[in-house]
């Protein structure tokens, strides 16, 4: 494992700074924005340790979000219970999930495992769409607000600390960047214990692992359960945050979103979920304010049109030109200064982040 | 009887315009394993430029469809030969990423051009039919499964007596040997995105043909065909072709005769369960082949 230098430190010190900072930076919908990014990149956490770790590609990530969601609205609403146990619920029911589904990955792989979750992602749509008094049916249904103890997160609620004062929005986004610094650094602290190692190998070669004394099934189910319970506790929080959602939210194509949040930001890295959920979840809406573009209801085509577009076009010019992502990019960024400042030649080294 | 001959035919004719959008996945994936999610954008492409060259410029609707499959061709041959050559050797799911990337910017751009709205198809066909023995025979239906066969036929008659064909199906084997005996490994990939386009409007044409209509939303039908290719195994052009029509046949059937508990709209579903019942006791699909594993 890679010891933390100070130059690491001084710039972790300042990320996490800058975060805390943000919402007294930002505007409203800015700060929406934002809240979204965070939450998102709790699921993108989640699903890194599946497909960047362990090397499934899941395109379910969307149903466990949904289990999440539906299983925090059910207890926190329907049953009037505290955050404290609805969000914690959210994850271990959608772990519970993750359990099920995941063995199919000891049958199926690759991109074939990719279209098996696909499935569940269009079986789960069916049953959100007709399990009514779950989810309200095709016409959606309401999502609680979080209530922490004395924290009230329901819109248009403030919290006054002093001369400081914390909408509603800023409240939700302080719970989730707890939360995903909590998920960050457990994912962290993973990849280099013994469960981490095997989900690697497991990546890396999967016969070479089993032959090394990997429980592969084991590896893979923890792997699946991980993901799904931080899907989980996003899809909570996701729910609660949007206050309402009907049950064609959680389609293919929010999956597909942390799929390409995660390689964007860079597979199997700490900061790449992160750095991928800010480009994926925080692209549209900034797209659409781009000053280029014809204001809404001017012209016939219509902004958000052209800016999924661009968005689109982003995705494939990004990753032909860096396949590695955001992190790589860093990465190439780094070698090239580095081979600047020596003069004898230096092969390209890139660091262990960037290839494990 | 009548019922269930009716909802045969139909869901034959449905599974030969899924046999088109699974082959046209398949030719892909055979050659160099890209699972290409852009698919579905291609045939929404292919319906709407048969349907502008037929309805606005105005030209016999025959050289419509061959004109747009020609551009389709060229469009698909080019995105590879420009973007996804550079992208060699990435891992598969990079180059997936790529096509869902494209496919959501031509979706949009389908949109930008021509509106939200359905358009006309400008088919010579449209909602007439004709019966035989009580079942109502759509034109358009028909012709689906007589395009399907000869384009299949055409296929396979390709892979099986051409050049191209056994050095496609030798890349299939073994690309790096097929590169180290002079076989331009390149240009067989292009052309197999290119023959993926032309497939790709056929299957456009027919699923925009009556009831249905060119709209954004026709490409998400591509997403269906993914139970059909997995079914038959990505790399088996016949098993898309079976697997397509059975797929067709399990939906049209299951909209007719599912029973009330399964909800609204189960058809829509139900091949998905096929699938994933098939893939738990056959890992690679009914015919397609499990990679060799060296230690």
């Amino acid at each position: 494992m890679r010891a933390f230098d100070s130059r690491r430190l001084a710039l972790l010190a300042g990320l996490v700074t800058l975060a805390v900072v943000l919402p007294f930076m930002l505007s409203g919908s800015t700060l929406t924005t934002a809240t979204f990014v965070v939450i998102g990149a709790i699921a993108a956490t989640g699903l890194n340790v599946l497909t960047g770790y362990c090397g499934q590609i899941s395109l379910g990530h969307a149903f466990f979000l949904a289990v999440g969601a539906y299983t925090g609205a059910k207890l926190g609403q329907d049953k009037d219970l505290s955050a404290l146990i609805w969000i914690p619920a959210a994850g271990l029911i959608a772990a519970v999930f993750g359990a099920i589904v995941g063995p199919m990955a000891l049958r199926v792989k690759g991109l074939y495992l990719a279209i098996i979750t696909l499935g569940v992602v269009f079986i789960g749509q069916h049953v959100w769409a007709n399990a009514d008094g779950l989810t309200g049916g095709p016409q959606g249904r309401t999502f609680p607000a979080v209530q922490l103890g004395g924290f009230d997160f329901s819109p248009g609620k403030q919290l006054v600390v002093g001369s400081v004062t914390i909408d509603s929005t800023g409240l939700y986004y302080y719970l989730a960047l707890l939360l995903l610094a909590g998920a960050t650094l457990f994912a962290y602290s993973l990849r280099g214990s013994r469960g981490g190692r095997a989900m690697i190998a497991v990546r890396e070669r999967e016969a070479a692992a089993l032959v090394m004394g990997v429980d592969v099934g084991r590896t893979k189910v923890a792997a699946f359960v991980i993901s799904a319970a931080l899907a989980g506790v996003s899809g909570a929080l996701y729910g609660s945050f949007l206050s309402f959602a009907q049950p064609e939210q959680w389609s293919l194509l929010l999956s597909i979103q942390y799929i390409a949040a995660i390689i964007i930001g860079g597979l199997g890295t700490t900061a790449g979920p992160l750095l991928g959920s800010i480009v994926i979840f925080a692209l549209p809406s900034l797209l659409k304010s781009l000053p280029f573009l014809p204001e809404e209801g001017t012209g016939g085509v219509s902004v958000g049109t052209l800016s999924t577009i661009v968005y689109g076009l982003l995705i494939v010019a990004f990753l032909v030109a860096e396949p590695r992502g955001l992190v790589g990019l860093g990465a190439r960024a780094r070698t090239l200064v580095k081979n600047r400042t020596r003069t004898s030649p230096v092969s390209p080294h890139l660091p262990e982040e960037a290839l494990t | 009887m009548t019922e269930f001959l009716q909802l045969a035919f139909q869901g034959f004719s449905l599974g030969c315009t899924y046999a088109l959008i699974g082959l046209g996945f398949v030719v892909i994936f055979r050659a160099s394993n890209v699972l290409n999610f852009a698919q579905g954008a291609m045939l929404l492409v292919g319906a709407y430029l048969i349907s502008w060259l037929a309805v606005d410029v105005g030209v016999p609707f025959l050289v419509a469809v061959l004109v747009a499959a020609s551009l389709l061709t060229l469009g698909g041959a080019g995105f590879q030969a420009v973007v996804l050559r550079r992208v060699t050797g990435q891992p598969p799911f990079v180059i997936a990423m790529i096509t869902i990337g494209a496919g959501i910017a031509l979706v949009a751009g389908v949109e930008a051009i021509w509106g939200p709205e359905q358009r006309l198809l400008g088919d010579p066909w449209g909602s007439s039919s004709f019966q035989v023995g009580g079942v109502t025979i759509g034109w358009v239906k028909l012709w689906g499964i007589v395009v399907t066969a000869v384009a299949v036929a055409g296929y396979f008659a390709f892979d099986r007596y051409t050049r191209s064909g056994l050095a496609i199906r030798a890349i299939a084997g073994d690309e790096e040997a097929t590169l180290s005996v002079g076989v331009p490994v390149r240009r067989m990939h292009a052309i197999t995105w290119g023959l993926a386009g032309a497939l790709a409007t056929l299957g456009g044409l027919f699923l925009a043909g009556f009831p249905g209509a060119p709209q954004p939303t026709l490409g998400d039908a591509a997403l269906r065909a993914f139970p059909a290719i997995v079914l038959g195994g990505l790399t088996s052009p016949v098993g898309a072709v079976i697997g397509g029509v059975v797929i067709g046949i399990v939906e049209v059937m299951t909209s007719g005769y599912a029973p009330d508990w399964t909800g609204a709209n189960f058809y829509a579903v139900a091949p998905y369960i096929v699938m994933i019942a098939v893939l738990l006791v056959r890992p690679y699909g009914l015919l397609g082949r499990a990679p060799a594993e060296r230690l």
